[in-house]
């Protein structure tokens, strides 16, 4: 088991090194090819109405374009591992480790930027999740029971819908409505960290998390229902229903629990996307996490940030994974992990 | 009431609507056990054995399933009885084992906590209370080091241990009926030996009534008091060990006799094997519902396919269903069948 | 001899009639009333639609409240030396004071100068390389020192360091008389500055030009100006603590997330004739999604949508259709034109009939539908928008849906009667540009004209594709999609950075294609011009060079929907930003 552990590990941080250069390669290697410049490149970050030459090769220096790529990468890993040094003009700030290098447009340093964003990420993840997997599996439950029943056609029809319907859709719609029309909820934006109000906190992330919830829900309902007729005609369920169990019980503990098992395979890893940016849901409601500092990254070209939000990604889909696995055995006891 | 039985089934039906029609699995089924006694329901599959076994402990009720006649179990009837009351005795008063330990134990739960559980649905007692028993349980059933192999999960056993632990927990609310439903099939033959040995001393011990079901007239050879005979949800004979293995008198009991596996025999060899194959529940052939597959028809002279035989006493409570006469019956068996079955032993 | 700009009383009046119009006759303190729309306020305006072009709308002197602002995106900095947006020179006048700003009034007043931090507009020499301003005494930052010309004079050097900040003009990198030996103050502090910039006492800053500039109190409204302590310069950090010298100064900055401002208390009414002050505070959201935010601020959620360029096409349907909705919306023309460079390094189209044959058959009514319609934008004919001075009607090309015979006749003219291919680009990620490219396409297909389309991302249009003149001419682009907004309303600050064949450097560029000798002669002539008319007229006449030329093809003069905050107060549009006026907006609750 340890040392299982410690092999996927070692996996995960060779995986965030495979990810990080592939980002980094994305990011120049293909423009290169296309025969852009190094002071091309360094035109990106200078004013949005140009500027003189001198300013471009001056930028192009000081983020260090003219170096290989090579040393560009390896300047980027040296930062994480041993801190850096930035130059503001008037005298030269340190950065420690790990530090994920400065913004080449708003000059922050990353690290602190994406330490900022994940609490909103993950509130939202949390969030959000709790509400999907009980309503998704509840419905899904009781989809299963009542096959062909109202009931199931009508959850399974809005199951769909949930699957099929962009986020960015229903976000602005439930905004205009719950928010602007009736306002009930809080509008968009609005987010107060947990440690401060508790209660506000729940207020203003109650309508992503039900937007986000409700598109994943659809998902595991569907999931559960399947997976519960499967497990409801099992023969063990008719051993728990002879050994003389009231049926909530042969449902949930014996049903449900067994009907359970992929369905915490697909959450661990579900969790583990969201964590690394619900980039549509925080896009929609504005809200400053990872996803959406991510896409705004991408759409400057601001290559520090956008490699702080993949390793971030890539940490969480890659924990997620192993989180999944070790769960996988303690949900399973016939799996062995060697 | 000197006439009342301890399980006294009487006309049965359990039918099952379906897209293609009414499933008739269980239709007019009569029989009664004592305590401490054992019957055998022997049939092929669909022949109703099994439906029977779940009707009687109710797991039919509630749902789909239509269901009519009575069940008397100690004194009460069980067909009109309310769901909750039949759960209430389920695991308690009666209790089952399975055919496939392995599919009918859960698979995420310890075999101990499996117990523990059916121990506690029916007890109010702590865990600590209820490990013990289990464990006493466990011991009784031959389960060694019980202490150890209480955590174990339903894989980690071999096969003979999980149908021991099966048993077990069936046993551990000290139930007065026990049905056993092909306890033995899934086993290695040698392993079949001990589990029936288990069984027999088991019955003695708690002194319940038990019926075991199978297709195998050989499991329920040296086990049962009685012997139920079941084709297409039908009684075709019911009577004493005696009267079904010394005079049988049906020609669907006789195929079973011929195909009857023996602990002494090779297993290879092909025995007499019963032509054709189980009647459709749905479309039931006309007249005796084993005519198709029966050498003796032509011998009814056009009764078997027309008319529907009823279930007559031949002799001292040895019931049978079918159209030949009495005498034709035992000049057969004395005449045509014995003499082959022997030849082949 | 030193004469003062003649623009100062006519400015002066314009402030006194804001202040008339917003007090409705009483003095600058709350109102007695509080609650808001008593009948004791001046109807100054109805809130009817395009009301904010003309008039100020719910004038009120009313104190309190938080205004609450938001922008889909983001900006550049907010420190004054390092910021490029039109929003933010419009906005950073509520935490800082450049030497002058725009009169903060409706209609043609909004593209007056009027002193703010100086006493006076500034007074000039005869040649017009000398520059003098007298700060207002009694000016102070928030933490209570003293601002001094000294401040100003560093705060105009710093900036010039473009190694550090990237982002702002080079106006006073090209004009100031600067010492050879002069790097920036960080790297050269001990180099004499004076023969660019001089301050004989704490309270006067004399600026001296390299070349004569009529027009220099533009170059003083810069927030470059605006004053900054040396010794809380903390480089290019200091956008994270911008010392305040207006009347809100920063509480938190949350940079790419928020900024809140608070009230200034070292900030003195006394000093301070064209701010109001009216809200206690401010909050402004960055990267809202842009259409959560029109509903927003139709909810009345939010007060001021900060971009300041309009609703989404989504809204637009929305906006117009609802009565209530079109009465608080306002559609002012900005000082930008969307176009297309056409390039004329490579055959045919270095021939100037091949390129009039592309504007004579473009579907202009086709462009402008692209860009969103009428609402987003009138058909343009000229570069140069019409509120720029000089400008005038040019006609060159009066059939504004393409005409087919006139575009055969230019390609026989140029030797392709049976036309040419070529290749459009345009930037991917902006579907407006895209449906523009496609309408030429099909129009100019029936001359015979075939376009290729290629499109890039925006980030990278300029730097590397289309503003890359080695790019466009190894890979035989004819056709860029392109689009400028002034730096300030005259003539210089829309055309001079896109005519100018001398701005054009190895990539980045937005001057795409005009490179005329003759052009550039006539900038130079006006910016040698110290008559305003005079230099007007020669912008104008710049235009109609660059389109008998036929550098570019005008697709529309923009156009935004704007609409006006809920409970807001003091709405107007300014010219001089083309958007509303943030300097003195307060609230109704």
């Amino acid at each position: 088991m340890v040392t299982y552990i410690i092999r996927r590990l070692i996996a995960a941080v060779l995986m965030l090194v495979i990810v990080s250069i592939a980002t980094f390669s994305i990011f120049f290697v293909i423009p290169r090819a296309a025969g852009v410049t190094a002071s091309d490149f360094a035109n990106r970050y200078v004013g949005v109405k140009g500027a003189t030459a001198e300013t471009v090769k001056a930028t192009a220096e000081k983020l260090g374009f003219y170096d290989p790529l090579v040393v560009q990468y390896g300047r980027w890993v040296k930062g994480i591992v041993a801190g850096s040094e930035f130059d503001t003009g008037v005298d030269v700030e340190h950065c420690p480790a790990p530090c994920f290098g400065y913004s080449f447009i708003t000059k922050q340093p990353v690290w602190p930027d994406l330490l900022d964003r994940l609490p909103v990420t993950l509130s939202l993840a949390v969030g959000a999740s709790v509400i999907w997997l009980v309503t998704g599996v509840a419905t899904g439950v009781l989809s299963a029971l009542r096959r062909g029943s109202i009931f199931d056609r009508g959850a399974m029809t809005v199951a769909l819908a949930g699957v099929s319907l962009p986020i960015f859709f229903t976000g602005i719609v439930s905004l205009v409505f719950f928010s602007y029309k009736f306002g009930i909820t809080a509008p968009g934006g609005s987010y107060t960290p947990i440690t401060e109000n508790p209660a506000e906190w729940a207020y203003d992330l109650i309508l992503p998390w039900i937007t986000l919830a409700f598109l994943l829900s659809a998902a595991y309902a569907r999931l559960t229902r399947a997976g519960m007729l499967e497990t409801m005609s099992e023969d063990y369920i008719r051993t728990a229903r002879a050994k003389g169990l009231r049926e909530p019980r042969v449902i949930v503990k014996h049903g449900l629990r067994a009907a359970l098992t992929p369905i915490v395979t697909i959450f661990g890893l579900d969790l583990g996307l969201l964590l690394g940016g619900a980039i549509l849901t925080e896009t929609t409601f504005s809200l400053n996490g990872i996803g959406k500092y991510g896409v705004h990254a991408i759409a400057v070209g601001d290559l520090p940030q956008i490699l702080g939000v993949t390793t971030v990604a890539t940490f969480f889909v890659v924990f997620a994974n192993l989180a999944v696995d070790l769960l996988y055995a303690v949900v399973d006891p016939r799996v062995r992990l060697g | 009431m000197t006439d009342e039985h301890f399980l006294d089934v009487k006309d049965l039906r359990i039918h099952f609507p379906t897209d293609d029609g009414l499933v008739k699995s269980v239709d007019g089924l009569s029989f009664h056990l004592e305590r401490g006694k054992t019957l055998g329901i022997v049939g092929e599959s669909g022949s109703g054995k099994s439906v029977t076994s779940l009707g009687i402990l109710g797991l039919h009720k509630g749902g789909h399933a239509k269901i009519s006649g009575e069940i008397w179990l100690d004194g009460e009837e069980l067909v009109s009885a309310s769901l909750d009351h039949v759960r209430s005795l389920r695991g308690k008063k009666m209790a089952m084992i399975f055919q496939d330990p392995l599919s009918s134990m859960h698979p995420y739960y310890s075999v101990g906590d499996q117990i523990v559980e059916a121990y506690r649905v029916h007890n109010k007692v702590t865990k600590q209370v209820a490990r013990k028993h289990a464990i006493d349980m466990l011991d009784r059933v031959g389960i060694p080091q019980p202490e150890r192999r209480f955590d174990s999960y339903p894989h980690e056993f071999s096969g003979g241990m999980r149908q021991r632990a099966m048993i077990a927990m069936a046993l551990v609310n000290n139930p007065d009926l026990l049905i056993a439903d092909e306890p033995t099939t899934a086993l290695d033959v040698t392993v079949q030996a001990q589990i029936l040995d288990l069984m027999r001393d088991l019955q003695r011990d708690f002194n319940a009534a038990l019926i075991i079901i199978t297709h195998d007239l050989g499991v329920v050879a040296e086990l049962s008091d009685d012997i139920l005979v079941m084709y297409g949800g039908k009684a075709i004979e019911y009577g004493t060990g005696a009267d079904i293995f010394e005079r049988p008198e049906h020609p669907y009991t006789w195929g079973l006799l011929g195909s009857m596996p023996r602990l002494d025999r090779e297993p290879t060899e092909r025995l007499l094997p019963i032509k054709g194959s189980p009647p459709s529940l749905i479309n039931v052939p006309s007249g005796c519902a084993f005519h198709p597959r029966c050498a003796f028809e032509p011998r009814t002279h056009g009764k078997g396919k027309s008319e529907v035989p009823e279930l007559i006493e031949s002799e001292g409570g040895h019931l049978v269903r079918c159209h030949l006469t009495r005498d034709e019956r035992r000049a057969i068996w004395e005449t045509e069948i014995k003499p082959n079955l022997e030849a082949t032993l | 001899m030193k004469m003062r700009s003649a623009l100062v009383v006519s400015a002066a009046g314009a402030v006194l009639a804001l202040g008339l119009s917003a007090c409705g006759g009483g003095t600058t303190t709350n109102n007695s009333g509080g609650g808001g729309g008593g009948g004791s306020e001046a109807p100054a305006a109805q809130p009817t639609y395009n009301a904010g072009l003309e008039a100020v709308v719910n004038p009120s002197t009313k104190k309190g409240g938080t205004m609450h602002m938001a922008i889909s995106e983001d900006w550049d900095s907010v420190d004054p030396g390092d910021t490029y947006y039109g929003l933010s020179w419009n906005l950073l006048r509520i935490y800082c004071r450049p030497l002058t700003t725009y009169n903060p009034a409706p209609g043609n007043k909004g593209n007056e100068v009027v002193p703010d931090l100086a006493q006076s507009l500034g007074e000039h020499s005869a040649d017009f390389k000398t520059w003098t301003y007298k700060l207002r005494p009694g000016v102070k930052y928030e933490d209570g020192t003293a601002v001094t010309s000294k401040d100003v004079k560093y705060a105009v050097l710093r900036q010039l360091d473009k190694t550090t900040f990237v982002n702002g003009p080079t106006y006073f990198n090209d004009w100031l008389d600067l010492p050879k030996d002069f790097k920036t103050v960080y790297k050269t502090p001990d180099v004499n500055t004076d023969q660019a910039i001089e301050t004989p006492d704490d309270s006067t800053i004399i600026f001296h030009l390299n070349k004569g500039y009529g027009g220099f109190d533009n170059f003083a409204a810069l927030p470059a100006t605006c004053p900054v302590p040396q010794a809380k310069d903390t480089g290019i950090k200091y956008r994270e603590h911008v010392v305040a010298t207006g009347p809100y100064m920063f509480d938190k900055v949350q940079t790419g997330k928020q900024y809140t401002l608070k009230r200034n208390p070292n900030w003195d009414k006394a000093t301070d004739p064209i701010r109001l002050a009216l809200p206690d505070a401010y909050q402004i959201d960055l990267g809202v999604e842009a259409n959560d935010l029109d509903n927003r601020l139709i909810a009345g959620d939010l007060d001021v949508d900060l971009a300041g360029s309009g609703v989404q096409t989504a809204q637009i349907a929305t906006v117009q259709g609802d009565p209530n909705l079109k009465a608080r919306a306002d559609n002012p023309t900005v000082a930008r034109t969307w176009y297309m460079s056409i390039l004329n390094d490579n055959p045919p189209l270095d021939n100037v009939d091949c390129r009039k044959a592309i504007i004579d058959g473009a579907d202009r009514v086709g462009l402008q539908t692209a860009y969103g319609g009428p609402v987003a934008g009138d058909i343009a004919d000229g570069l140069m928008p019409p509120m720029i001075g000089g400008w005038k009607k040019l006609g060159l090309y009066p059939t504004a849906t393409g005409d087919i015979e006139k575009a055969k006749a230019d390609l026989q003219k140029c030797g392709q009667p049976n036309g040419f291919e070529t290749i459009i680009t345009f930037r991917s990620d902006r579907p407006k540009e895209q449906a523009a490219a496609e309408s030429l396409q099909q129009s100019l297909a029936k001359v015979g004209i075939k376009l290729t389309l290629k499109g890039f991302p925006t980030s990278e249009y300029f730097s590397s594709y289309a503003g890359k003149p080695a790019y466009t001419k190894a890979n035989k682009i004819g056709i860029a999609t392109n689009g400028w907004g002034a730096d300030w309303s005259d003539g210089f600050g829309f055309m001079s950075q896109i005519v100018d064949s001398r701005v054009i450097r190895e990539a980045g560029n937005y001057n795409l294609s005009v490179k005329s000798p003759e052009i550039d002669g006539l900038i130079d002539q006006a910016f040698a011009e110290s008559d305003t008319a005079k230099r007007d007229a020669i912008w104008g006449q710049i235009d109609q060079k660059v389109m008998e030329g036929a550098y570019v093809l005008p697709e529309v003069w923009s156009k935004g929907l704007l609409v006006r905050g809920k409970d807001v107060t003091n709405t107007f549009i300014n010219n001089a930003y083309q958007m509303y006026d943030y300097l003195n907006m307060g609230k109704t609750s």
